[in-house]
């Protein structure tokens, strides 16, 4: 007797509706004279963890109901629902995808799990080795990103799902059955028909797909920038122009054209042609020139087009009222690094005078930037702009800056891929206050390693990875020693 | 009462005869318990028989007519005592918890209960949480069962099936004085299904018509000479009483042929997943035809010694499926063919794995074996298919740990200690149970033991600091279920100087947002809004504090410190409180729907990260954690690391904010306030500002664009 049961199970993270839609796919069985069962395992999963719904139907014939089972045996799914990429690829771990029944249908978007989030640096895992595993171990694959399906329709992603299965063709149901099933539940029907719609035609391959973006030319607007771009072009390898451009464009931005100038000029000074060093070299110089003072964060937190951004973040509707607060935490470190150097400096060397003005910055505070008395203040703190080669902050990091140039320059010519990676160390130095601290002692010790080991440039490379990945910056120095010995 | 409404189910607990119920499994005990003519119910929640509890609590309607009593009890502990009520009178009386943990709390009076037998028919129903989705130690509570002789019922999964097994239940106990237990694994409390339903039955005694009549009999109170009595009385009457009805009534059911030279003997429970493996070795059909005898126990305690005989009689090997250890069922069987002097061999965990969950593979896997050893012509080929390489590394997927919810007011509460780590160094921290022990795992890796619910305290109490106090947490749920008491009094008794910090969030949050003594709604029906620092007062703590805004990171920080650094002796106690977010959210999403709807101002707050002052540490997010605080690409082109990003399901709740600001972390975090039906005043106001700002903006991206690249 060819087999007549059909089971379906369905992945997800708690809150994901994955009840909702279980329910559904068993009213959709009922409805056609089918024994459908649902189970599932919340327990825990409930909170952000992953869950499984597990359906079974099989067509009533007799008086005899059929024995179903509460869980799915690998090799033995027909459908696989996985309402994210990862619960996708957690379904093909599992076994639940075999080549010879299963159609597998996934949203391809992202929801990171904390340890992809909390990494320090980039912690994401792989989408390309879970999709390719899903096209080739499923039947059918069908797989697109129905969370921005979801979104676009103003619906939930269980009802792109949803219609996802009905397009699919897995399910000997017709369309409009899938629709019955959504109409009684009763809940939000209009909107869960729209995202219904979206996926069904998402699983046909009639959804238009987005155009991937072509990278920005490299075009100038003003005659400062015409003459940064011959430079560019006469001075680096093609491989360096596009992060120059960005790099001169973001420090014509942040400070001046002289500053872009200097900038072109710290490039050109490195005797090697490498393209990757050069490359490199010109992102992370871009982004340590470009480092992020009082008056840098005041310049970008007023723009017009930033609260247009957050505007559009939040969904606030056109001519909607938004109010923005900022939580900022300015120290007496930040106000001594905007000040004249030597002042700054001195105030910072005597305890007695630090110690009274710490009190003054000790607590954080709300910054309404949307009010006109702190949008003024913010506006002339970002008017400090030209003034800023005074600042004690920059003569701190022209000086860290030189010293690293000059690290790079000295490799360049002999290695460039230790001079690349070298370049790279510049990724160890992130964030504000603590943080900040944190980094910029990572980034010493590294180099400080560097000067005594002699170490190439994959020595390199591993301890500064291993910098990285130490999140608190609190024993590295053990670790640093034992990664950068054991080539 | 629980801020989540059970309306519909609670009007489907009205249907009568011949009406079809359609709903999970522990929604039709809850139906059978009132067809059964159930007097009173207790039981106290947790996964997977929450459902039971709450639709009970919202029925208060429907009991009353019917004139059952139920109460939603203190504790598991509190719940077994009830059943005393059955003791002298015959009222049916049924209680219901998450097993073994909370089995392991009612074992005193589940004890005291099974001693002196019951006369009216009671039975406890028990989530029996094990396996996957599992979130307690995995152990069985088959051992209760025979360590007190209650019977244990592990019936087939079929709804029709459980709702008969609930009423033949009730007849069990009275037919042998003594209460049985009716177990439910996980997903056949969550299993879907429809049964014909049966009218409700008024109980024959109520409650109060057997307080008007005291009976009493000095031999069913455990105490000498009666306590030896009872343990004669057991073997003498009861146990044979049971063997009897179970026999007569036929609660254990065959399958297949009735002759074969093999057979397979299963846990009720598991009967699905068997005929499942059995399917896929070509040896039965959908609807239970198997080629091979099938002896299914839906009682599985105790085994009925005729009936083992004759299914093994003739047979030369029987496979016992049984989850769990250890193998009571197989062991015991074993001594059954022994003494029917049968030379039938027991076949179990030498072929099944010894602990786990029997999956639908690990039967048939296991079945397999079996079949190759006893029965090669029904075995399947010795290596079914050549299995494939793995498509995907285990390392390839993340793990998702389970964690605290967006906008949670326990997460500020964590990021709080983490900050004071910073500073003073690691504590020793007694976690309890409850959504706060998710504090073990990433990003907070907060907390050494966990010994029980409302524990906390207790399993801190062995270390009497030198310098260094311990902390123990605790929730609002275990505080009243025993930690005033266990913890708090024992502090106090024991001259402790650790902290307590005792989450308040309103609700016995974990187990589904039920009310407790301290929550803070109004209820018909319970006493709420009784404070729990009067009460840790009022057994003798002197240092207590309330923090009743857990979000202000800064001040959950400086509590923390001054309890853990202050000059003064004694047991301290903080209460952090702020109301759980899930419940929050349930209860004010709809009062905002209905004010933006009349035109009232209504102002949505939600955070956001500016992507380009992030610079992609994330040492926010191992701060903090929220769900709907993530990453998401650079938009830089020069960065590579991802950015934090906060998604639109953010609550606004502001942890991320105070966090950022406590930590002094960056000054990317901001929050945007939305105002909704803004006033005249409102409008005013931002036109000006907008004016004004605008003009200054503009000015300022002209400037910026004379210097463009």
């Amino acid at each position: 007797m060819p087999r007549q049961r059909i089971t379906i199970a369905i992945l997800g993270l708690g809150g994901q509706g994955g009840g909702v839609l279980a329910d559904w796919i068993v009213q959709l069985g009922e409805n056609a004279d089918y024994v459908a069962q649902g189970t599932s395992v919340p327990g825990t999963a409930q909170r952000t963890g992953t869950t499984v719904y597990y359906v079974e139907m099989m067509p009533q014939e007799g008086p005899v109901d059929p024995v179903l089972a509460l869980m799915p045996v690998p090799g033995d799914v027909d459908i696989v629902i996985a309402a994210e990429l990862m619960e996708a690829g957690r379904a093909i771990l599992r076994g639940f995808v075999t080549g010879d029944r299963t159609t597998l249908i996934a949203s391809t978007h992202r929801i990171y799990a904390i340890a992809e989030k909390s990494a320090p640096g980039d912690g994401r895992a792989s989408e390309r080795r879970v999709l390719e595993a899903a096209r080739e171990r499923a039947q059918h694959f069908i797989g697109f990103d129905m969370d921005a399906v979801s979104e676009r329709t103003a619906s939930v992603i269980s009802s792109v799902l949803f219609g996802a299965l009905a397009g699919s063709g897995a399910l000997p149901f017709a369309r409009t059955a899938f629709e019955a099933a959504i109409r009684a539940g009763g809940k939000a029907v209009e909107a869960n028909l729209a995202g219904f719609e979206a996926g069904f035609a998402g699983a046909q391959g009639r959804l238009a797909e987005k155009e991937p973006s072509a990278p920005e030319a490299l075009r100038t607007e003003g005659a400062a920038g015409r003459a940064l771009l011959a430079r560019i072009r006469t001075d680096l390898p093609d491989a360096a122009h596009v992060f120059a451009v960005e790099g001169a464009r973001r420090l014509l931005d942040y400070q001046d054209e002289a500053y872009a100038r200097h900038y072109l000029d710290r490039l050109a000074a490195i005797s090697s042609r490498d393209g990757e060093l050069l490359r490199e070299t010109a992102r992370h110089l871009a982004l340590w020139m470009a480092y992020e003072d009082t008056i840098r964060v005041a310049d970008l937190k007023i723009r017009a087009s930033r609260l247009e951004r957050v505007r559009a973040d939040v969904k606030a509707a056109p001519g909607q009222i938004v109010r923005v607060t900022e939580y900022m935490h300015p120290r007496l470190e930040e106000i001594c690094d905007t000040l004249p150097a030597a002042l700054g400096r001195s105030i910072l060397a005597s305890p007695r005078l630090s110690g009274q003005l710490h009190r003054f910055f000790a607590k954080g505070r709300h910054v309404e930037t949307t009010s006109l008395r702190w949008f003024l203040l913010l506006s002339l703190l970002a008017g400090f702009r030209r003034w800023r080669r005074g600042t004690l902050r920059y003569a701190d990091e022209q000086a860290r800056i030189d010293a690293w140039l000059g690290l790079i320059r000295d490799a360049a010519t002999r290695d460039p891929a230790l001079a690349t990676e070298l370049a790279k160390c510049q990724q160890l130095i992130k964030g504000y206050g603590d943080t900040f601290a944190r980094g910029l002692a990572k980034y010493d010790r590294v180099i400080a390693q560097y000067r005594d080991g002699k170490l190439d440039a994959a020595q390199l490379r591993r301890l500064r990875e291993a910098a990285l990945a130490d999140e608190e910056g609190g024993a590295p120095e053990a670790t640093i020693a034992r990664v950068g010995g054991s080539a | 009462m629980a801020e989540r409404s059970f309306k519909a189910e609670v009007e489907q607990l009205r249907i009568g005869a011949g009406e079809v119920f359609h709903g999970e499994g522990i929604l039709a005990v809850t139906k059978a318990l009132l067809q059964s003519g159930v007097a009173y119910v207790g039981g106290y929640q947790g996964s997977p028989i929450s459902h039971l509890i709450d639709v009970f609590a919202d029925a208060s309607e429907l009991m009353a007519e019917l004139g059952t009593h139920f109460e939603s009890s203190a504790s598991e502990a509190a719940a077994a005592a009830m059943l005393a009520a059955s003791v002298n009178y015959p009222l049916r009386g049924a209680v219901a918890w998450k097993s073994v943990v909370g089995t392991n709390v009612a074992s005193d009076a589940l004890s005291n209960i099974a001693s002196g037998g019951v006369t009216g028919g009671t039975l406890v129903i028990l989530g029996e949480d094990y396996g996957e989705g599992s979130s307690i130690m995995q152990e069985r509570t088959h051992a209760f069962a025979m360590k007190s002789q209650m019977w244990l019922l592990d019936p087939r999964p079929n709804l029709a099936h459980i709702v008969d097994m609930v009423e033949r239940g009730f007849e069990l106990s009275e037919a042998s004085n003594t209460p049985v237990m009716l177990e439910l694994r996980v997903r056949s409390c969550h299993m879907t299904g429809s049964f014909v339903a049966r009218d409700n039955r008024r109980p024959s005694m109520t409650v109060a018509e057997a307080a008007e009549s005291p009976m009493r009999d000095v031999d069913r109170i455990v105490l000498p000479p009666a306590n030896f009595l009872h343990e004669v009385e057991k073997i003498e009457k009861r146990w044979p009483a049971a063997i009897e009805f179970v026999r007569t009534v036929r609660l254990n059911e065959h399958f297949g042929p009735a002759e074969g030279e093999i057979g397979i003997i299963v846990q009720g429970g598991l009967f699905n997943t068997l005929n499942r493996a059995l399917e896929l070795l070509d040896l039965s059909d959908a609807f239970a035809n198997a080629r091979l005898p099938v002896y299914v126990l839906n009682v599985t305690y105790p085994l009925v010694p005729v009936e083992v005989r004759d299914f093994c009689a003739g047979k030369r090997a029987v496979l016992v499926v049984e989850e769990g250890q250890p193998e009571f069922i197989e062991h015991e069987l074993n001594t059954l063919v022994s003494r029917a002097g049968l030379d039938t061999r027991i076949v179990g965990k030498d072929v099944l794995p010894r602990a786990g969950e029997y999956t639908g593979a690990v039967i048939r896997d296991g079945l397999a074996d079996f079949l190759r050893a006893w029965a090669p012509e029904h075995a399947p080929p010795e290596t079914p298919v050549s299995t494939p390489a793995p498509a995907l590394s285990a390392s390839a997927v993340p793990q998702r740990p389970a964690g605290f919810c967006t906008g949670c007011p326990e997460r500020p509460i964590f990021s709080a200690m983490k900050l004071v780590q910073k500073e003073l160094g690691a504590f020793h921290v007694s976690a309890d149970i409850g959504c706060h022990l998710f504090s073990i795992l990433p990003p907070f890796h907060i907390g050494n033991t966990t010994m029980g619910y409302g524990l906390g305290t207790a399993g801190a109490s062995a270390f009497k600091p030198r310098g260094k106090r311990a902390i123990a947490i605790m929730g609002d749920g275990g505080f009243w279920h025993n930690g005033l008491t266990s913890g708090i009094g024992n502090a106090v008794f024991n001259q402790d100087d650790n902290l307590t910090i005792i989450i308040d969030n309103g609700y016995s949050a974990a187990t589904g947002g039920q009310d407790i003594p301290s929550s803070k709604a109004e209820n018909a029906n319970r006493r709420t809004n009784n404070p729990i620092e009067k009460a840790v007062r009022g057994v003798g703590v002197g240092w207590a504090k309330t923090i009743r805004r857990t979000y202000d990171v800064a001040a959950m920080r400086d509590a923390i410190r001054e309890a853990v650094t202050s000059s003064e002796k004694g047991p301290k106690v903080i209460v952090a409180q702020s109301e759980c977010q899930l419940n929050r959210q349930r209860r004010i999403k709809p009062q905002i729907a209905k004010a933006i709807k009349s035109g009232r101002r209504v102002v949505r707050e939600r955070f956001g990260v500016d992507p380009d002052t992030c610079t992609g540490d994330h040492a926010c997010i191992r701060l903090s954690g929220c769900p709907s605080l993530t990453i998401k690409p650079n938009p830089d082109p020069l960065r590579e690391h991802p950015v934090a990003h906060v998604e639109n399901s953010c609550v606004g709740c502001g942890v991320c904010g105070e966090v950022s600001h406590a930590a002094v972390l960056c000054p990317s975090f901001y929050k945007a306030a939305i105002v909704i039906n803004p006033t005249w005043k409102d409008r005013m106001g931002d036109r000006l500002r907008g004016w004004a700002i605008g003009r200054l903006q503009r000015w300022a991206d002209r400037r910026r664009q004379a210097r463009a690249f």
